[in-house]
Order: structure tokens, then C-alpha cells, then sequence
């Protein structure tokens, strides 16, 4: 848990994929730049959640591969993939009456034998996961009696007990208060700086989007539009491009970041 | 942590001592109880192998297999309730209240009315087929529509399939005497005819049926947080679904080809067990075992003192324990979901 996470080429190659007839991803390439936050940003139904399920072998593509360190994660053991890529879907399901400690430990499914025993260093991770997400005090608390923020927080502590050095996460702050978003996104920051955790994000909050991102990913009807650092790619002419909207963007005084104001929508 | 920990070992300790002490009580009251009542101090000198009055020698001889037939008849219900409950995700799945149970007595009755099958491992076969089919047939009739197999369409579902096959099996079986006689009291479940070829057959589908069971309580915690996150964290969803499924089909079919359909006890004992401990598979399965026979060892001793000169059947004695706790769950959940 304490050791910093491996730095793996991961990314999908010509990926085509999609739900029966249609298609929704096409001959899609993207290369997540290791040990960054990435985030991947754009419209309802441009393949976001499709491109994050076939990165989590949820969606095997039609064509092309999704490749970690140059082999297809599809060959390699789901046990052994579920100790190098992370997932926190849009929404898993609280079973019944479970406590936060027996939540977080099932993080360390991928760590254990067939009967699965919890060893020392299994007790080590997931008390270090609710430290770090603060929710060490609900420890004996049943999930379904906490509010939306502090479930969420239970979740990820459960990726951060899985110890992975790909974590990726489907919408992570919906639902959520602007101060609960940002708590959030500040303890996915902390892990990507502490660990140097790959992290991919889809977000639906630009603004917030370019303040956490190292790399942006701007998707558009299944394909990628625009990739890069936010400063230099967030325009008014991206916005039009994969929003149909016009927008004015100013400078954050503070950090010097793009901050979009959305004016109308053309389409 | 560590303090978390040593309180859920406590209490589990404490729950399987309970579980245990009421599974030894039943099946001292089964050796004990019956026409003719058995002092414990005789039982205590048969089992030690000491000196026993050779006529109660004898009826405690011919009780004990009736008995341990009984615990390995709960203990596989119980288990094949909380595998069916898990994979479901339905706190109402059942081998009775889908129908299952009915499904391996229609094939049952079948084989014996008109295939002339009479050995018990054919019976087994063909109550496992029948179960099979059933529990694919109700879940597929579940899962039409909008919102999948939730739990009223499942109970919905199950219970019109078990009634439309249970009507199958009194058409197969009224006409005729003599299969009407032999097995008027297998139809309500019974365990009385309990011997000990009974339990030799029993056996080795009881120990494949509850090992495929235990390996896959750990893969089944994480099943529960749905199927996306246990991809995810490295489970083979589909192979865990298919193993648990036919771990619950094959416990609850070999009870049945031998017993009759007995319900509720795979309804009421994982049930038990997630209220008063854990939703932990790896708990919720071997505390359904053990609690499922002390339920039905004690059922069965029920019906010997409440039908008395008689008995009544035990699938009457847990029809009548579970009826009550079935509407009970079904409120329960009825008003979450609302």
C-alpha cells in the first residue's frame, strides 16, 4: 500500500466496439500517460462510459485490442489484472446492512485465496484506504445509513484497499455537492501525487475538469477530438466543437487555468 | 481494526455455538421421541457403546438414520436457500417459493408413474433435470419486462409455476393407487422414511454440493456489489453464477428425489442468519447449513408431538414456520423498494 504504484503503458489500440448492431466506439487509439490524472470529458452518449468499460475488460472491443504493457488484457488472468487496474463503476450496489469495514475489505478480493482469509497486510490496506479517506471513524457503521458523499468516499476507499496502479472511475462525483465534489477530487489528487497512481476520470464539470487534470481527453460521437494539457487545449472553439455551445473563457487568477463560462447552445 | 475484528469473531463464535447446541438438541429429541420414548441416559449408553435394553436398542437403532438423514437434509436446504438468495440477489429466492422443488417432484413423479424408475439415483437424475429446468424457466419468466427479475416478479413467477406444476403432479399421481399410496407422504415432504441407504445416496451429492458451495462464498461477497465491480476486482462472474447455481439445484434436487419438496427452510435460515450476524457468504453459508439442520431435525420432531398417535409430515411443520416469515420479507422488502 505504502509502495508507489508501476508505471504501465496502457492504453486502446484501434479499438471498435458497441451493444449489439451499433457502434459506438470507432477504431478508437488513446494512451493514458502514466502516473497522471487524466480525465476524459464529453457529451452524454459520446462513448465515454463504453471507452472506460472496455479499459476495464467489462466490454471485450469488436476490433482492435486494449493493450497494458503491450499485451491484450483480455489474455492476461482477471485475478492478476484486478491487481494492476481499478475500477469504480457509476453505481455498484451496497449490499444489505454491510458495515464500512466489510465494504472496504472486499477491495482485497484480488489478494486473497480461494476462501478468502484477510492476512496482516490485508488488515494494513484497507485501515490505510478509510484513513486516507476519512472514514475510518464509520468503520462500524452500516453503508446504506451514510449520506451520498460519505458512501462515495466509502467507495473509493474500497479502489484505494484494492491497490491498483491504474485506477479508473465512471462519474465519481454525480450527485454531489460542490464541497463534496471537491473533498472528492482532492483525495484522488492526494493518492496521484502520493503513489503516482494512474488515474482516469470521466467528469461531467469542465471547470473542475481542467483544475485536476494533467491531461484532458476530449471525446466526441466515439472518437477522440483533442487530447492534451487543459491550458493548452481548452478554446471556445473545442467547447463549440464537441458541446455545440459558445462559451467565454476566462483565466483563474489564482492558478492561471482556463475557466469556462457556457453562454448558448447552437447546435 | 482490530478491535472491529475480535467483536464479528465473537459473535460468530457465539451464533455457531447456538446453531450447534439447538442441532444437538434436535437430534437427541428425534433419537428420543416417538411412539415410544427413550430415556437420554440409554441414548448416552448406545452411542458410548455401553449396556442397552436390547428392544430400545433397537428403536434407537432404527431412529438414528431417520435422524441424520433429517440434518443432512437441512443443512443441504439451507445452504441451497442462501446460494439461490446470493446469486439472485433476491432475498426471497427459494428452492420451494420458485418452484424448484415442485420442478424435481413433477420429474420424480414422472419417472416413478411411468418409466418404472424406482433406484434412488434415478430418482436423484431426474429431480436434478427437473430442478434445473424449473429454476432457468421461473427466472426467465422473471427476468421479461421492465426492471429484470426483481423480488415480486420471482415470487410472482415462482409461485404460479409451482402451483401449475404441482396440479401436473396430483394429475399424475390421483389416478393411481398404487404410486398415490407409496408416496402420499413424500408429496408433503418427509422425512420419516429416512434410512440409511437414504444416506449413502445423500451423501456424495451433500459433500460436492456444500464444497462447491464454501469456494465460492468469498467470489459471491463481491458478486453482491454487483457485476461490474466484481469483473473489476478480478471474479469470474460467470463461472461463479453457473457453479453456485448448480451447488443450490443439485443440494435442493437430491433432498427432494428422496424427501419430497420440503420449503421454506432454504427461506428462513439464510434469512436468519443476515438479521441476527452477517450478509458475509463465507459466514451466511456454513450458519445456513448448520442452523437449516436444527431446523428441520427440530421440525420434524414438532410434527411426531403435534400429530401425535400419528406424525405430520415436516413439510407441513415448515410450511407452517415459514409462511408467517415469507409474507414478513415480502412486506420488509415491499416497503424499502417503495
Amino acid at each position: 500500500m505504502s509502495s508507489l504504484a508501476i508505471q504501465h503503458s496502457f492504453g486502446a489500440k484501434n479499438i471498435s466496439t458497441g451493444y449489439e448492431e451499433k457502434l459506438i466506439l470507432k477504431d478508437l487509439n488513446m494512451e493514458i500517460p502514466a502516473g497522471k490524472f487524466s480525465v476524459i470529458i464529453g457529451p452524454n452518449g459520446c462513448g465515454k462510459s463504453t471507452l472506460l468499460k472496455s479499459f476495464a475488460r467489462l466490454l471485450q472491443p469488436k476490433q482492435g485490442n486494449v493493450l497494458l504493457d503491450g499485451k491484450s488484457i483480455y489474455e492476461l488472468p482477471t485475478q492478476l489484472l484486478a491487481r494492476h487496474i481499478g475500477l469504480l463503476p457509476q453505481s455498484p450496489t451496497v449490499p444489505a446492512g454491510i458495515t464500512v469495514a466489510d465494504l472496504v475489505a472486499r477491495g482485497r478480493f484480488p489478494y486473497q485465496t480461494m476462501f478468502g482469509q484477510l492476512k496482516k497486510e490485508d488488515y494494513e490496506a484497507i485501515a490505510m484506504a478509510m484513513d486516507a479517506m476519512g472514514v475510518s471513524e464509520l468503520a462500524d457503521q452500516p453503508v446504506d445509513s451514510l449520506s451520498g458523499g460519505q458512501r462515495q468516499r466509502v467507495w473509493i476507499a474500497l479502489v484505494l484497499a484494492q491497490d491498483t496502479d491504474i485506477l479508473l472511475l465512471d462519474e465519481p462525483t454525480t450527485y454531489l455537492d460542490i464541497a463534496y465534489q471537491v473533498e472528492i477530487l482532492d483525495c484522488l489528487a492526494a493518492l496521484n501525487r502520493m503513489k503516482q497512481t494512474t488515474i482516469v476520470a470521466i467528469l461531467h464539470d469542465i471547470n473542475l475538469s481542467i483544475r485536476y487534470a494533467d491531461h484532458i481527453f476530449a471525446m466526441k460521437k466515439g472518437n477522440l477530438v483533442a487530447e492534451g494539457n487543459p491550458k493548452e487545449i481548452i478554446t471556445p472553439e473545442l467547447m463549440r466543437e464537441i458541446y455545440g455551445m459558445e462559451s467565454t473563457i476566462l483565466t483563474d487568477p489564482q492558478t492561471g487555468d482556463p475557466y469556462v463560462i457556457p453562454r448558448s447552445v447552437v447546435k | 481494526m482490530k478491535k472491529e475484528k475480535t467483536t464479528h469473531t465473537y459473535n460468530f463464535i457465539w451464533g455457531f455455538g447456538a446453531e450447534l447446541l439447538l442441532l444437538l438438541l434436535g437430534a437427541v429429541l428425534s433419537v428420543s421421541y416417538g411412539s415410544k420414548q427413550i430415556p437420554l441416559t440409554e441414548i448416552l449408553s448406545f452411542v458410548t457403546g455401553g449396556d442397552v435394553d436390547s428392544f430400545l436398542g433397537a428403536v434407537i437403532a432404527a431412529r438414528i438414520p431417520r435422524t441424520v438423514f433429517g440434518l443432512l437434509a437441512g443443512a443441504s436446504l439451507g445452504i441451497s436457500g442462501a446460494l439461490m438468495q446470493s446469486i439472485t440477489a433476491n432475498p426471497i429466492a427459494d428452492p420451494s417459493i420458485l418452484g424448484v422443488n415442485t420442478g424435481a417432484s413433477l420429474f420424480v413423479v414422472i419417472g416413478i408413474a411411468y418409466l418404472g424408475i424406482t433406484s434412488g439415483i434415478g430418482l436423484i437424475g431426474l429431480a436434478f433435470i427437473g430442478a434445473m429446468l424449473t429454476a432457468v424457466f421461473v427466472y426467465g419468466i422473471a427476468s421479461v419486462g421492465y426492471g429484470g427479475a426483481n423480488s415480486m416478479k420471482l415470487a410472482l413467477a415462482g409461485a404460479a409455476v409451482s402451483t401449475a406444476l404441482g396440479a401436473l403432479v396430483n394429475t399424475i399421481m390421483l389416478p393411481d393407487s398404487h404410486v398415490m399410496k407409496e408416496f402420499r407422504f413424500w408429496q408433503v415432504g418427509s422425512i420419516g422414511g429416512g434410512t440409511w441407504e437414504d444416506v449413502r445416496l445423500l451423501l456424495p451429492f451433500f459433500g460436492v454440493g456444500i464444497f462447491l458451495a464454501l469456494c465460492c462464498g468469498a467470489s459471491l461477497n463481491v458478486l453482491s456489489l454487483g457485476d461490474e465491480m466484481a469483473v473489476a476486482l478480478g471474479v469470474h462472474v460467470g463461472l461463479i453464477r453457473l457453479v453456485s447455481a448448480f451447488a443450490g439445484v443439485l443440494l435442493c434436487a437430491s433432498v427432494t428425489a428422496l424427501a419430497g419438496p420440503i420449503g421454506f427452510v432454504g427461506l428462513m435460515m439464510p434469512h436468519l442468519v443476515r438479521q441476527l450476524f452477517t450478509g458475509d457468504m463465507r459466514i451466511v453459508l456454513p450458519m445456513s447449513a448448520l442452523g437449516g439442520a436444527a431446523l428441520l431435525t427440530l421440525s420434524d420432531v414438532a410434527g411426531r408431538v403435534l400429530g401425535r398417535p400419528g406424525e405430520l409430515e415436516v413439510g407441513i411443520i415448515t410450511a407452517i414456520l415459514g409462511a408467517p416469515i415469507f409474507v414478513w420479507i415480502v412486506w420488509k422488502s415491499k416497503v424499502k423498494s417503495i
